[in-house]
């Protein structure tokens, strides 16, 4: 594969197009979007986890000032043309129950819809909102996962007799239960993997425009998935599908809450619809906590079983999951992104693993940053952890006897990992953190007896993304396709418009795209314009998340590249009375072999607009749109390692450096990969020590701000290092991978990881997330008493 | 209603406002300046950052009639002639902003603090930021951006 490289090529770090609006306060978020007799929405929401609704009391907010309308749940039942969409039924027999916009006789978390006001403004709306009187009669609530399962717990959904909601198997390779039975050693471990509030800084927002003479509206929406919200809420609003248009204009960032279909958008299409009037809502920070989907929440049991010398043959796997109070559109599919990959970078023979998922009284859960795969690597990379002190053997050492080294690979689980260099990450990360230099000092300090223990912790991480083949998503019962659709429009003047499916919230799209296409096409970089987020200006797509802009978006936009050049070339051969054959391209400028006659690319683009002079049967314009469906996962990979710095007195752990090797196959923009993988780091190294939303035996989020959900500033994270090795895809284009998660799914085990490591003489084999201070020093007092 | 007049990026604007107004509603609503975002509701996350008298403030958390008779700069207040300010073109070469929602608050805390400290320290640059907070970049870009402008 040849690639040129210059300033804003394949390979350069090139500007970013988003910025000067960014920078200079013209972003279009949609709060920053007015409309002519724009009215606001508000929600009352459920203060109980779990209650009957016996009445709700409208009168006084309907007669309060500016208030345009109010509705409870079941005066709007009747309005829906179908549920809020549930597009992942992962089991035949899972238990799906019915979710509305707004409940109607039972509220079922805290922060669960119950009433909607629509007023003149956001503070009258906000007012009027507060004057709707509802009567509950509060009912028991469970809000433990264990408990959940236990005879005579509370049901959430009293129809099932159950909080189960299915249990998905998967089973791969040889025997487990021979390899464990014949394994000179076995690990079992059990991790929970708390509850986070993904807290994208931009909370939600929704405005719908309504053509009332038409029946058409435009829903503007902070979202990550306008073309999948378009087709499910024209299914739960019954708004025709051809008459709905979504529009996800800049979005403040999402990590998985934003691919959602929620309740505000669904009702402000149908309170739009109803009322004539543009609705629009924007969700206060407390109400993110409550009304945005959570991620994580499970529980882990993962075995291992293992050779004495330390090759790990089997790999057993058990998840429980909350699933919060309702399924949202792929809550039960969420814990099953990671199914394939608990055996991590690892040879095994065997591989078992089944998963539950349970309902509880709680926001629902859903896809947070890494979905499922940040969950198996904490799993697998604290197991090898607690195999590598139990056989006494160095952790790096014992990755380095398991790492899977021959690509292709079908790993046990049953995909296969299309190419890798694991040792070569590993190798580069040792070199830049210096290994045996920190542990040197590692065991200086240990032999002083310091205060401040030094751990080091490792995450020899392979994650599976670029979702994904539409075949095998069938297969899995998704409801969707994986494929992803771009348009290249070459205008008449030269310039280029680029048209994704995929649709960008930090990513920088604008930027990347358009450096491949003025790389392959010959155009100028400033030249080329990347239009996404709009229904109506992208009709296809499938949008963003599971690191797939790149894997996949990017893949098509090669293939709409190759059809406009042969398009292309079929004019200058035209144009300049030679076979095609006769052509060499490089750079967007065809030239007849051994002369110096040329026609480039946007020449051919203004002869396919006048079209005086095309072959025959050739169609006028140069615009081509290409829809690609991968044929596997894409395997992103690499070493990650932390140090952390524990005081023994206090129980603080101090992240002090932080080194990131990744493979994430050709890199497009140094600049933009390098700044994905530090914000997935500080999300993951915040799992790991700070961030926890935690809710009391009643079902309070007791965490429902930014004061008590520790999110980290600056001030609390360190520098990261972070590095490339590559093996390119051979599945893509480019090689490309994808890098939207690998940060979030490698760091959290390697903080633990160096917690442990720093405590590892203290007799310390466990510590729960977040690792605060104060389970840190319990964790020390327990181990010395 | 109270009658208030505020200097805002250079220009004064005489507004009636009721006393329970934030700065940040009478910025984004009453005078269109919609580049001050908000973020949360309880004074942790600074996305809403504006200078006042040059000195950096949450508008979220400050009431419209406080800024009577004071001077108020916002990102849109930031680049003069077409250029960009110099911690803005900073953030722009060191890719400091992703999704660019805590940008302008975020810029505002820098520039107030590069006018208290024209060379800050690393440390010293994440201490004074403690009170903004990304979810995008892990800061790293950030930091390096404000070293940056610091060095133009």
């Amino acid at each position: 594969m040849a690639v040129t490289e210059h300033e804003t090529g394949i390979g350069a770090s090139a500007p970013r197009k988003e910025d000067a609006r960014l920078l200079q306060g013209q972003g279009s978020y949609v709060d920053n979007l007015t409309l002519p007799g724009m009215h606001w929405m508000a929600l009352v929401r459920s203060p109980h986890a779990r209650a009957r609704i016996k009445n709700v009391d409208l009168s006084k907010a309907k007669a309060a000032e500016g208030v345009v309308a109010a509705f409870s749940g079941a005066d709007l039942e009747d309005g829906w043309a179908g549920p809020l969409p549930m597009a992942w039924p992962v089991t035949d027999d899972i238990n799906n129950p019915p979710h509305l916009p707004v409940a109607t006789t039972e509220a079922r978390y805290v922060g669960d819809a119950v009433a909607v006001v629509v007023a003149e403004t956001r503070a009258l709306a906000k007012d009027a909102a507060e004057l709707v009187e509802v009567d509950y009669e509060p009912l028991p609530a469970v809000v433990d996962i264990e408990a959940a399962l236990a005879d005579g717990a509370p049901l959430v959904h009293e129809e099932f007799g159950t909080n189960r909601c299915y249990t998905w198997p998967l089973k791969g390779g040889e025997d487990v239960d021979e390899l464990f039975k014949g394994a000179d050693v076995t690990v079992e471990e059990r991790y929970r993997q708390q509850r986070l509030i993904p807290n994208p800084m931009e909370p939600r927002g929704v405005l719908a425009q309504p053509v009332t003479a038409t029946g058409e509206i435009t829903l503007y929406s902070s979202t990550q998935i306008p073309h999948i919200a378009r087709v499910t809420l024209a299914l739960a609003t019954g708004v025709p599908e051809s008459k709905l248009r979504v529009v996800a204009p800049d979005v403040g960032g999402g990590f998985g809450s934003k691919l959602q279909v929620y309740p505000e958008e669904a009702l402000g299409i149908a309170l739009a619809a109803k009322l004539g009037l543009p609705v629009k809502w924007i969700e206060e920070r407390s109400e993110n906590a409550l009304a945005t989907h959570h991620g994580r929440d499970m529980i882990q049991e993962i075995s291992l079983a293992a050779t004495k010398e330390g090759k790990i043959t089997a790999v057993r796997v058990r998840l429980t999951v909350s699933m919060g109070a309702y399924l949202m559109i792929i809550t039960p599919g969420t814990p099953l992104l990671g199914a394939w990959v608990y055996g991590g970078a690892y040879d095994i023979k065997g591989y078992e693993f089944e998963c539950s998922g349970v309902f509880t009284n709680q926001t629902p859960t859903d896809a947070y940053r890494g979905a499922g795969r940040p969950e198996a690597t904490y799993a697998i990379e604290r197991a090898v952890d607690a195999l590598a002190r139990k056989l006494e053997m160095d952790p790096v050492e014992l990755r380095r006897k398991n790492f899977i080294t021959e690509f292709p690979n079908t790993i046990a689980s049953g995909l296969e990992i299309d190419s890798g260099d694991y040792n070569a990450a590993l190798d580069r990360a040792l070199e830049i953190l210096d290994y045996d230099a920190v542990r040197r000092e590692q065991a200086e300090r240990r032999e002083r007896g310091d205060a401040k223990q030094l751990g080091v912790g490792f995450s020899t991480y392979v994650e599976m993304c670029g979702l994904a083949p539409s075949r095998i998503l069938g297969v899995l019962k998704y409801a969707a396709g994986g494929w992803e659709a771009a348009t290249i429009r070459c205008l008449p003047t030269g310039t280029v418009q680029v048209l994704t499916g995929t649709t960008p919230h930090g990513q920088s799209h604008d930027t990347t795209f358009a450096q491949v296409v003025a790389d392959r096409l010959g155009v100028d970089y400033d030249d080329v314009e990347v239009l996404h987020g709009d229904t109506s200006i992208v009709p296809l797509g499938m949008d963003t998340y599971g690191s797939r802009s790149l894997a996949i978006g990017m893949a098509a936009l090669c293939n709409a590249s190759d059809k406009i050049v042969a398009k292309s070339k079929k004019i200058a051969a035209h144009s300049l009375e030679v076979a095609e054959d006769d052509l060499e391209y490089d750079g967007g400028t065809f030239r007849v072999r051994g002369t110096d006659r040329t026609m480039t690319v946007k020449e051919s683009a203004f002869a396919a607009w006048h079209a005086h002079d095309l072959p025959d049967g050739l169609e006028p314009t140069l615009e081509e749109t290409a829809v690609y469906d991968p044929s596997n996962f894409s395997w992103p990979a690499g070493t990650h390692i932390a140090v952390v710095e524990v005081d023994t007195e206090t129980g603080a752990a101090d992240l002090v450096r932080y080194v990131a090797v990744d493979d994430v196959g050709t890199v497009i923009n140094p600049q933009i990969v390098d700044g994905q993988v530090q914000g997935g780091i500080a999300q993951g190294v915040a799992q790991a020590l700070w961030e926890e939303a935690v809710y009391d035996d009643s079902g309070n989020l007791l965490t429902g701000s930014l004061v008590n959900y520790l999110m980290p500033s600056a001030a609390e994270l360190p520098d990261f290092e972070v590095d490339r090795t590559t093996t390119e895809s051979p599945n893509h284009p480019l090689g490309a991978k994808g890098v939207g998660e690998t940060g979030t799914i490698a760091s959290t085990p390697a903080v633990i990881n160096a917690v442990l490591d720093a405590l590892g003489p203290l007799g310390v084999t466990d510590i729960a997330m977040p690792a605060t201070p104060e389970r840190v020093w319990r964790a020390i007092e327990e181990a010395r008493s | 209603m109270r009658e208030i007049a505020i200097t805002v990026n250079g220009d004064r604007r005489e507004l009636e406002v009721e006393p329970r107004e934030l700065l940040v509603y009478v910025l984004r609503e009453r005078l269109g300046l919609t580049g001050t975002n908000v973020a949360c509701d309880t004074t942790s996350c600074g996305a809403c950052t504006v200078l006042l008298d040059g000195e950096s403030v949450k508008s979220c958390t400050l009431l419209a009639v406080q800024a009577d008779g004071r001077e108020v700069t916002t990102i849109e207040g930031l680049a003069e002639n077409g250029h960009l300010h110099p911690v803005q073109q900073a953030f722009h070469e060191q890719h400091g902003l992703q999704c660019g929602y805590c940008t302008p608050g975020m810029v505002m805390a820098a520039v107030s603090l590069l006018g208290e400290n024209a060379n800050p320290s690393e440390s010293e640059i994440r201490e004074a930021l403690e009170g903004n907070l990304c979810r995008c970049t892990g800061y790293v870009n950030i930091v390096k951006a404000v070293r940056h402008a610091a060095a133009v």
